[in-house]
């Protein structure tokens, strides 16, 4: 960690930034560009591109949070994966390490879900107290910030079809698809001093050459070279501190040689993802806020929402060697649109997703074994293979919730991650699991193998913003509604998850968060 | 060039060839894991060696267990063109997993035990001596929800097809960058469409 400026645990001006991915990585160095100093704390180690390697499973077991969690709840993980819900980083970048790159807006009415959609039952759907309108410039912002190949914002050409692209975008054009797109936040061209794309297929393992965009070496590093913010990695939040007003004023956590160390702040901003933020505010319980720090609308950890997912691979009749080039093929964004005639409101993306052969035998059929399976797999070069990615719909019961009892490494109460789909939920992912075998036979696939959905990447909404306080945790700039110098700035703050990957709303929704926070902090409101 | 289950004209796409290639060297290597690791051989030529190798792999849980135990991954994951040395090679670390932890070596040896059991029951052999997959497998299918077979069944899931040396029998290439990607090596050349 040479050359980065070093703050004081005593300081109490800094601004305290709990994860550096997506938010917290965005956030700190928007901060830092506009003079506010920060302390950014990252539970994992700082991998570079040097530590990644062209393997999934190795990559999986060196940089995935695999802390105790536990799976509950109606959804099949609580079966196929207990202990991993969800799969995030555990690392500097965060989950933009291993992201896949594809950057989609949310659209106009995703802010309005509730009013559009009406009250739900079974669901806790809620507007946001923000609309796409507010939202489109940051959305700019991002998408130049990032590099998103095929935008106006960026300027850079789109990506180049590759194999995977052709066979699926075939399908869909046969079917009659029309809406298919690929926003890859991935260097289509050489672009902010960063490679171009070399079509090396291992993006979810970590972009060996940094042409994916990432905070690990974006954001972060030209946060610290600002003098601005010092990056502590290895750093554990277990607690947020306040004073007898309910002001957060220090951040308690455990270093990399186990110290319990205490960082005063001026404000502190959590971007853990959506099962660390609300897990700490939950463990940072005191007198003055019994339920939860910012909790008095009991909504913190609740609302959860992963998407309505499901994958499923296609053997076609002949070689497409899905593993050859950039890990995101074709996008079909005609389903997205709201059209209740299907039986369902929301909608979802089809999106084209390379798994390498290890991964594709773990997750095609989770504990399935047999002729059956191992001929599919003796096809695995003949394969494409989609993810459907659709709206879930907020439930108030599901939710991250503290363990009574066990605790992890870090003496802290294992988080228990309960989620049971609603029946709108189910209907999107049986929707696109028909398409997407209509349009594999379009082009005359042999075979189409139905795959349950693998942990959740997307975790969204347990930290949720709202007009009223009573509805959720944060206002319209991501604010806690009972502490004024806290903010989220994750995805749990999103109180619909559309149909979208949440990455690129993430960091729009962060650049304009600094930039309320610079402001406010120098009008002496924070 | 094909695959020869394709019904297509022949291309430009650069199709890699998955036929297993006898490999001299590790061939002649002599006996252990390394002479039968990636070539395919005859399954008269493998006979004697795969005894050998079984009885040299064995030592805690004992040859038969092994015998069975590489009969059992090749039922859960049948490649008929697929070298028995990669089954062998996908259990074998059970060996020493059992020397170091007696309840692996209890959950193994039970569970073999279990299965020879059901096997002598119904068809009067033990498992390794049964001649009918089909019958073979609804034994598996019998002991499907017990953790032996859960646990065999899913570390096979990285024992056989993590194994490196298993990708090009599958058309999968593994590792990219070193070689530049494939921006130069045919990532978007499909001609069949």
């Amino acid at each position: 960690m040479a050359d980065q400026t070093q703050f004081s645990l005593h300081d109490d001006s800094v601004v305290v930034i709990v994860g550096s991915g997506a938010g917290g990585g965005t956030l700190a160095n928007e901060l830092a560009q506009r003079g506010v100093k920060c302390v950014v704390l990252e539970a994992g180690k700082h991998y570079t591109p040097d530590d990644f390697e062209n393997d999934e499973w190795a990559m999986f077991n060196k940089i995935s949070w695999l802390d105790k969690r536990i799976s509950a709840g109606g959804w099949h993980h609580t079966r196929t994966y207990p202990n991993l819900p969800a799969w995030i980083v555990k690392g500097v970048g965060g989950s933009t390490v291993h992201w896949s790159g594809v950057a989609l807006r949310f659209q106009e009415h995703d802010f309005r879900t509730r009013t559009t959609y009406g009250a739900i039952e079974g669901a806790n759907v809620l507007d946001w107290p923000i609309t796409l309108a507010e939202l489109e410039p940051y959305y700019d912002l991002a998408e130049k910030k990032m590099g998103v190949a095929g935008s106006k914002a960026s300027g850079l050409p789109p990506m180049p079809p590759n194999n995977h692209y052709k066979v699926i975008e075939a399908g869909a054009r046969k079917v009659g698809y029309k809406n298919i797109v690929r926003p890859a936040a991935s260097n289509s061209k050489v672009y902010d001093g960063r490679p171009a794309c070399q079509q090396i297929g291992f993006c979810m393992q970590g972009c060996k050459i940094g042409a994916k965009w990432s905070t690990l070496y974006t954001e972060v590093p030209r946060a610290q070279a600002t003098g601005n913010v010092e990056l502590r990695p290895e750093s554990m939040v277990l607690q947020i501190q306040h004073d007898k007003d309910g002001r957060a004023n220090g951040v308690l956590y455990v270093d990399g040689k186990g110290r319990r160390q205490l960082q005063k702040a001026r404000v502190v901003c959590v971007a853990g993802n959506s099962i660390e933020s609300p897990r700490l505010l939950l463990n940072s319980a005191s007198g003055l806020f019994p339920n939860g720090l910012a909790n008095s609308s009991g909504q913190v950890g609740r609302n959860y929402m992963n998407h309505a997912t499901a994958a499923a691979v296609s053997i076609h009749k002949g070689p497409v060697y899905m593993y050859r080039g950039f890990d995101i093929a074709a996008v079909v964004a005609d389903e997205v649109p709201l059209d209740t005639r299907r039986g369902f409101v929301g909608g979802y993306y089809l999106e084209g997703l390379a798994l390498h052969l290890p991964y594709t035998a773990a997750f095609m059929k989770p504990g399935g074994w047999g002729r059956d399976f191992a001929s599919a797999l003796e096809m695995y070069d003949h394969m494409s293979c989609v993810w459907v990615c659709g709206e879930d719909l907020a439930r108030e019961q599901n939710s991250i919730t503290l363990h009574p009892t066990e605790k992890d490494q870090y003496g802290l109460p294992v988080p228990i991650v309960t989620k049971t789909y609603h029946e709108n939920d189910d209907r999107i992912t049986a929707h696109g699991l028909v398409q997407w075998r209509k349009l594999s036979e379009a082009v005359g696939a042999t075979r189409v193998i139905d795959m349950p959905a693998y942990p959740a990447s997307h975790n969204m909404g347990t930290n949720r913003m709202s007009a009223k306080a009573g509805d959720g945790v944060v206002n319209k700039w991501g604010q806690a509604h009972d502490v004024k110098n806290l903010f989220i700035s994750d995805g749990s703050q999103f109180t619909s998850s559309s149909a979208a990957n949440p990455t690129l709303t993430i960091v729009a929704l962060a650049i304009r968060q600094a930039e309320h926070i610079a402001g406010a902090m120098q009008r002496r409101e924070l | 060039m094909r695959n020869l289950n394709d019904n297509l004209a022949p291309g430009t796409m650069r199709v890699l060839d998955r036929r297993p290639t006898l490999q001299r060297r590790s061939f002649l290597r002599g006996g252990g894991l390394g002479a039968i690791g990636i070539a395919v051989i005859p399954a008269a030529g493998i006979a004697a060696t795969k005894d050998v190798a079984a009885r040299q792999s064995f030592r805690h849980l004992g040859a038969a267990t092994g015998k069975t135990l590489v009969r059992m991954a090749r039922d859960l994951y049948p490649h008929d063109k697929l070298a028995d040395g990669f089954y062998l090679e996908a259990v074998a670390p059970y060996d020493a997993a059992a020397a170091k932890d007696k309840g692996v070596k209890s959950l193994l040896g039970e569970g073999v035990q279990d299965l020879d059991r059901r096997a002598r029951q119904r068809h009067g052999v033990p498992y390794a001596e049964m001649k009918t997959e089909d019958e073979r497998v609804a034994l598996l299918k019998d002991i499907e929800s017990t953790p032996f077979f859960k646990k065999v069944q899913g570390d096979l899931v990285t024992g056989l097809y993590n194994n490196k040396k298993l990708w090009p029998l599958f058309g999968y290439e593994g590792s990219s960058w070193q070689k530049g990607g494939y921006v130069n090596r045919g990532f978007d050349d499909i001609d069949w469409l």
